[in-house]
C-alpha cells in the first residue's frame, strides 16, 4: 500500500471503528444501534428542511475547521477557536447592530470586524509564543475562559442589564430567503459561501503565496527556517492572527446568519473544540477540511433528531465524535496493523 | 460586614474550592512528571464528579452518613480505569498526548451525559442527600481570629486535600518510585537503560492522575453544587491544569496555586455581598477572569521554559535517539 492509500485509510478506519464502538455503547444502554443510525440519517437527510438545516450547521464547522488547520501548518495547537470564535459572535453582533448602512458596505464591514476581533484573540498567544516560548495550548485554554466571562459581561452591558444584544440590522445579516425557501424554511444562510470561499483564501494562501511557504516551513523545521533567513516569530504571531481570523469568521456565521443575535453563554458552544475534530480528520488540508466539517456538522446536526425518533440521548454522537479524534489520534495502531495486513498478503 | 467576617466567609469558602483543585492537580503533577501530557484533567473530573452524584445518590439507603466518603473512592476508581484510555493512546499508541487529551475531555462529559439521560430522563440528576459534612475541628477551632478560620466547619475533604499535597511531595522526592517517576520524565532513555520500565511508570502516573482527578470532581460535585448537569465542573479541570503550571510541577506549589485560585473564584461569586467599597467597585468579571490572566502572566513572566519536566508530551519510542 502506498503513504497516499494509507493516509486515506487511517481517517476512514477511525470513523468506521468510532460508529461501531458508539452502536456498542447504544447496544450496552438497552438502545437500538439500527433505529439510532437510521434515525441519525434521516437527522441528516431526511427532508430539505433537514438537508438545509445540516448545511447550515457545516459552514461554521468548515470555519473552524480552517482555523484549527492552519495553525497546525505552522507547527502550532489552537485551542483557543472557542473563545476567539465567541469573541468574533458578539463583535459581528455589535457592529451589525450598532451602525446602519448600506449593505454592500455593511455586512462586508460586520464580517471583517469580527474576523479582526479573532485574530486579536489568536494575537495574545502568538505574541507569548514567539517571544517568549510560552505554551500556546495553555494560553489558548485560558484565552477561551477569558473570552467567555468577557463577552458575557459585555452583553449585559451594551444590552442594558439584559441577557441578550439586540438583533442586527438586516442590511448585516446572512439570512438568505432564496436559500431558506429553497429547502424548506430552514435557516440556511450565505454563509456557507463564506466559509467555501476562506477555503479557497486558505488553499491560495499556503500553496500559492511565499508567506504560506514560509508558515508551512516554520511548522516543518524552525531552526532550518531560521537558518534559511525567515523570520520564524513574524510566522508564529501570523499564523495564530490568521488562524484567529477564521474563527472570528465562525462566531460571525452565528451572529449574523443562525441567531440574528448572542445571548450570554452559560459554557463553551462547542464549536471550536469541534474544529479540533475537523481538522484532525481533514489531515490539516484546506479541502481536508471540509470533508471533515460535512462529517462532524453532519453528525452533529443528525443528532438532534435521535432523542425524538429513536429515544436514544443525542449525546452519543458527541461519545462517537470523540471517539473518532481518540482513534486519529492513535493513528500510529492502525498504520501498524495496515501494514501487517499488507505484509501477509505480500507473503501469500 | 466587619473585615473580620469577611474574612472568617472567605477563607473557609476559598479553601472550600480549592480542594477540588488541589487533588486534580496534583494529578496531573504525577502525570506530567513522568512525561504525559494530560490536558483530559477535565474530563476525568467530570467522570468522577459524575460517579460520585449517582453513587451518592443509588447507596444513601445503604451507607447512610458514609456515602459521600465511600462515593470519593468509586469516583475514583472509574477515572482512575477511564484515564487508561488515555495511557494506552499516549504511551503504546504514541498517539498526540494534547490529542488524546482532549478526545478524554470530550468522551468525558459526552459519557456523562449520555448516561445521566439514560438514567434520569432529563439534563441532571437529582439533588444529594447526603453532602459531604462540615466539621468542626476540637481543641484548634477555639484559637482565637484563627480558629474559626481555618478549624470551624470546614469540609474533611479540604484537610485531605492539604494532607494529599505533603504525601505527593513525600512520594514524588523521597521515594524510589518517585525518584523513577521524575527521571523518565526527564530522560527516558537514560532510565530505561538503568532498568526501569518506562511504559509502566508511564502508565501508573496517568492511573494515579486519573484517580486523583476522580476523587477531585467527585469532592467538587458533592460539596458545592449538590447534582450533576452539563455545567457542574465547566472548567474545574483546567483551572487545575493551570494550577499545576503555576505551581511549576511541584506538589506544593499546585497546593498553593490552588489555594489561590480558590480564593479568586469565592472572590468572583461573593464579591457583590462583600461590604468592602473598593471591592464592590470592581466588576464581577475582573475576577471571574483573575486565575486565567494570572496563569497566562505567570507563565509569560515568572516561569521559565526549563521548568516542565523535558520530556513531557514526547512519546519514548525504544532505540530511537
Amino acid at each position: 500500500m502506498s503513504n497516499r492509500v494509507v493516509n486515506l485509510l487511517v481517517p476512514i478506519i477511525s470513523i468506521i471503528l468510532g460508529l461501531l464502538v458508539g452502536a456498542i455503547v447504544m447496544l450496552f444502554s438497552g438502545y437500538d444501534p439500527v433505529s439510532g443510525y437510521i434515525a441519525l440519517w434521516n437527522g441528516i437527510f431526511g427532508d430539505s428542511y433537514a438537508i438545509g438545516e445540516t448545511i447550515r450547521q457545516i459552514s461554521p464547522y468548515i470555519l473552524a475547521g480552517l482555523a484549527v488547520a492552519f495553525a497546525f501548518r505552522s507547527g502550532l495547537f489552537n485551542i483557543g477557536v472557542e473563545g476567539q470564535l465567541m469573541v468574533g459572535w458578539f463583535t459581528a453582533v455589535y457592529v451589525g447592530a450598532a451602525f446602519e448602512l448600506p449593505m454592500i458596505i455593511h455586512l462586508p464591514i460586520t464580517l471583517l470586524a469580527a474576523a479582526l476581533a479573532g485574530a486579536l484573540w489568536g494575537l495574545v498567544p502568538g505574541i507569548l509564543k514567539a517571544t517568549l516560548k510560552v505554551h500556546e495550548v495553555i494560553v489558548t485554554i485560558m484565552m477561551n475562559y477569558v473570552a467567555l466571562h468577557v463577552v458575557n459581561a459585555l452583553i449585559k452591558t451594551v444590552s442594558g442589564g439584559s441577557y441578550k444584544t439586540d438583533k442586527i440590522q438586516p442590511t448585516a445579516s446572512l439570512r438568505s430567503d432564496f436559500l431558506s425557501n429553497l429547502t424548506d424554511y430552514s435557516t440556511l444562510h450565505y454563509g456557507i459561501f463564506v466559509a467555501l470561499a476562506m477555503v479557497a483564501v486558505m488553499w491560495f494562501l499556503l500553496e500559492k503565496t511565499k508567506t504560506g511557504f514560509e508558515l508551512k516551513a516554520v511548522g516543518f523545521n524552525e531552526n532550518a527556517s531560521q537558518y534559511a533567513g525567515m523570520n520564524v516569530k513574524k510566522n508564529i504571531i501570523l499564523s495564530m492572527v490568521i488562524s484567529g481570523a477564521f474563527a472570528g469568521l465562525a462566531g460571525a456565521m452565528e451572529g449574523l446568519g443562525t441567531f440574528g443575535s448572542m445571548t450570554t453563554q452559560g459554557g463553551f458552544t462547542g464549536i471550536g473544540f469541534d474544529g479540533i475534530a475537523v481538522a484532525l480528520l481533514g489531515a490539516n488540508t484546506p479541502l481536508g477540511v471540509i470533508f471533515g466539517a460535512s462529517l462532524f456538522g453532519s453528525l452533529k446536526y443528525g443528532a438532534n433528531n435521535m432523542p425524538n425518533a429513536a429515544n436514544i440521548p443525542l449525546e452519543i454522537v458527541s461519545i462517537v465524535v470523540a471517539l473518532i479524534i481518540f482513534f486519529v489520534a492513535s493513528g500510529y495502531i492502525i498504520r501498524v496493523g495496515l501494514q501487517r495486513l499488507n505484509k501477509k498478503k505480500e507473503a501469500k | 460586614m466587619s473585615f473580620l467576617e469577611v474574612l472568617y466567609f472567605i477563607i473557609p469558602t476559598s479553601i472550600a474550592y480549592a480542594a477540588p483543585l488541589i487533588f486534580t492537580a496534583i494529578g496531573g503533577v504525577f502525570s506530567e512528571r513522568s512525561g504525559v501530557v494530560n490536558i483530559g484533567l477535565e474530563g476525568l473530573m467530570v467522570m468522577g464528579a459524575f460517579v460520585g452524584i449517582v453513587f451518592n445518590l443509588a447507596f444513601v439507603d445503604v451507607f447512610g452518613g458514609w456515602t459521600p466518603w465511600i462515593s470519593l473512592l468509586a469516583a475514583m476508581l472509574v477515572a482512575a480505569i477511564f484515564s487508561i484510555m488515555h495511557a494506552v493512546a499516549s504511551v503504546s499508541f504514541r498517539a498526540d498526548q494534547v490529542v488524546s487529551g482532549v478526545a478524554i475531555n470530550m468522551l468525558g462529559i459526552a459519557i456523562a451525559l449520555f448516561s445521566v439521560k439514560m438514567m434520569f430522563g432529563k439534563g441532571q440528576t437529582d439533588f444529594i442527600q447526603e453532602k459531604i459534612p462540615r466539621v468542626n475541628i476540637p481543641i484548634l477551632q477555639d484559637i482565637p481570629v484563627l480558629g474559626p478560620m481555618f478549624f470551624k466547619s470546614v469540609y474533611g475533604t479540604s484537610v485531605l486535600a492539604i494532607a494529599l499535597a505533603f504525601v505527593a511531595w513525600f512520594v514524588i522526592y523521597k521515594t524510589p518510585f518517585g525518584l523513577r517517576l521524575r527521571s523518565v520524565g526527564e530522560h527516558p532513555m537514560a532510565a530505561d537503560t538503568m532498568g526501569i520500565s518506562v511504559s509502566k511508570i508511564r502508565y501508573t502516573a496517568v492511573i494515579i492522575s486519573g484517580g486523583l482527578a476522580g476523587i477531585g470532581g467527585a469532592i467538587y460535585s458533592q460539596t458545592m453544587t449538590g447534582d450533576f448537569g452539563h455545567a457542574t465542573i465547566n472548567g474545574q479541570g483546567f483551572m487545575a491544569l493551570a494550577a499545576m503550571i503555576f505551581g511549576k510541577w511541584h506538589p506544593i506549589g499546585a497546593l498553593g496555586a490552588a489555594l489561590f485560585f480558590g480564593f479568586a473564584q469565592t472572590l468572583a461569586i461573593s464579591a457583590s455581598s462583600i461590604d468592602i467599597d473598593f471591592i464592590q467597585k470592581i466588576p464581577a468579571v475582573y475576577f471571574h477572569i483573575l486565575p486565567y490572566v494570572l496563569t497566562i502572566l505567570a507563565l509569560a513572566g515568572f516561569i521559565g521554559k526549563a521548568n516542565a519536566p523535558k520530556a513531557n508530551g514526547e512519546p519514548y519510542i525504544k532505540g530511537s535517539r
